[in-house]
């Protein structure tokens, strides 16, 4: 049920804290494109911006950069063994 | 188009963390991944199978289905045979046995049964039917919590009256703390699990590893992160020490997610729960508040909690608890399938007898 890949931002619509008219992203994943909540995300994303989604909702923002970052500390790590 | 994860799946990236693994494995160990997940990827990587002999993983009591009581199970199944009551559900529940028969063999009779990928979809099952009551069966972890509060309170804002639901929430900590106190777990080190981990963070596991002296690392699940996971226990290990670890950081913040903490705060509050194989234990389950009582279905339909028994020579409540495996359950493959499931461990694809079933022994 948890799909471990993050989906790209392609779109943010609404606002933050709407419950009547929840905040939603558009999305995508390996050409899936999807609309995903937002009232539950960490971070409030922006487009360009990656998302973890479960059963719906997006639980977590992180940037490229982030993504980059932690594959960079893993490489560093396996070239160290 | 730049695939985030692709990077974790490189399998230079992976042959090179399990030569560092070959490298610090000294002596038998056994580890626990937690997640249901994990141990989808597990398998589906054949990752057991590439590890040094010797170096075992188990797996612990993540598969949100798999630790719901028979006697909730039970429940759910007689609530679906009301006629006013549409259940919502997530889809691995409908063909879990209860003590008679299946959600899906229910539906056949004509109980009104709707998978929804999302409990938010359970709204709109409300609005379309405005003259029944749409009941959504809440079994999960903290990933799932933060999404039906969320829910909640959307039908609270949009003034929906007829949407309930059963909360059978559990919360992580409490259950792993149960098994640590198990003097013959017999484990070396938790791989814990990484969504569950994004919403409550890191912390919570601090407390565990200091008290039980159990290396914890949180781990992602992709190959790499797997096998990074196992190679930072292996190094704990050797060096002594019991740390918790973050390998999961593109997803997991040592504080975790405050905005659905904070929901989750808002709308349950801890309470007693019963998980199957490890009996009732204090605060591991949420319920609905006082406050939002009207969305509790077993207030609203005068519920009462069923008493559990499992079925007999199922061994899923010991595979929870990594005391067995699949393989020493004498149903296993023969009376029991995918097909023809016995125990839940069997239905869900995050099931450890399922995983055993679909991709062998490796
Ligand atoms: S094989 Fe079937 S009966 Fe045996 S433990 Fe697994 S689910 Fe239960």
């Amino acid at each position: 049920m948890c799909l471990a890949i993050p989906m790209k931002v392609l779109e943010v619509k609404g606002e933050e804290g709407d419950f009547l008219n929840p905040p939603l992203a558009v999305v995508e994943a390996s050409g899936l494109k999807k609309e995903v909540r937002l009232d539950i995300v960490d971070r409030f994303p922006s487009e360009g911006d990656f998302l973890i989604v479960h059963a719906g909702f997006a639980i977590h923002t992180l940037s490229e950069a982030e993504a980059k970052e932690s594959l960079k500390a893993l490489e560093e790590m396996a070239k160290g063994v | 188009m730049f695939e985030i994860d692709s990077g974790f799946k490189d399998k230079e990236l992976s042959r090179a963390l399990l030569r560092g693994i070959e490298k610090e494995f000294k002596s038998p160990v056994r580890f626990m991944e937690v997640c249901g997940t994990h141990t989808m990827s597990i398998f589906r990587y054949g990752i057991r199978g590439l590890l040094p002999e010797g170096l075992f993983l188990v797996s612990g009591p993540g598969c949100p289905v798999c630790v719901t009581s028979q006697g909730d199970i039970d429940l759910i199944i007689e609530l679906s045979k009301e006629p006013e009551i549409i259940i919502s559900t997530f889809g691995d529940l409908l063909r879990v046995p209860g003590s008679r028969g299946s959600l899906m063999d229910e539906r056949a009779r004509g109980s009104q049964v709707n998978v929804v990928y999302s409990p938010s979809e359970s709204l709109e099952i409300c609005k379309k039917t405005p003259e029944k009551e749409v009941v959504f069966i809440a079994i999960g972890f903290e990933t799932t919590v933060p999404t039906v509060a969320a829910t909640i309170l959307e039908a609270r804002a949009k003034g929906i009256k007829n949407f309930s639901i059963l909360c059978l929430h559990k919360t992580m900590p409490e259950a792993l703390r149960t098994l640590l106190e198990d003097e013959e777990l017999g484990v070396n080190g938790l791989l814990a699990p990484g969504h569950v981990s994004a919403i409550i963070g890191a912390r919570p596991y601090r407390m565990l590893s200091r008290e039980f002296n159990m290396p914890i690392v949180i781990a992602g699940f992709e190959p790499a992160d797997i096998l990074q996971g196992i190679l930072l226990l292996l190094r704990q290990l050797n060096d002594g020490r019991a740390d918790v670890q973050n390998g999961y950081k593109r997803a997991v913040p040592e504080e975790g997610n405050l905005r659905a903490l904070s929901l989750i705060k808002e709308v349950f509050e801890p309470c007693e729960s019963t998980w199957r194989g490890l009996g009732k234990i204090e605060g591991s389950g949420l319920r609905l508040k006082e406050e939002y009582g009207e969305f509790d279905a077993m207030k609203r339909f005068g519920l009462s909690p069923n008493p559990s028994r499992e079925p007999k020579a199922c061994l899923c409540g010991e595979i929870i608890k990594a005391k067995a495996t699949p393989l020493e359950c004498p149903l296993f493959k023969r009376a029991c399938t995918p097909l023809s499931p016995v125990g839940p461990c069997m239905v869900s694809s995050e099931g450890t007898c399922s995983a055993f079933y679909k991709y062998g022994l490796l």
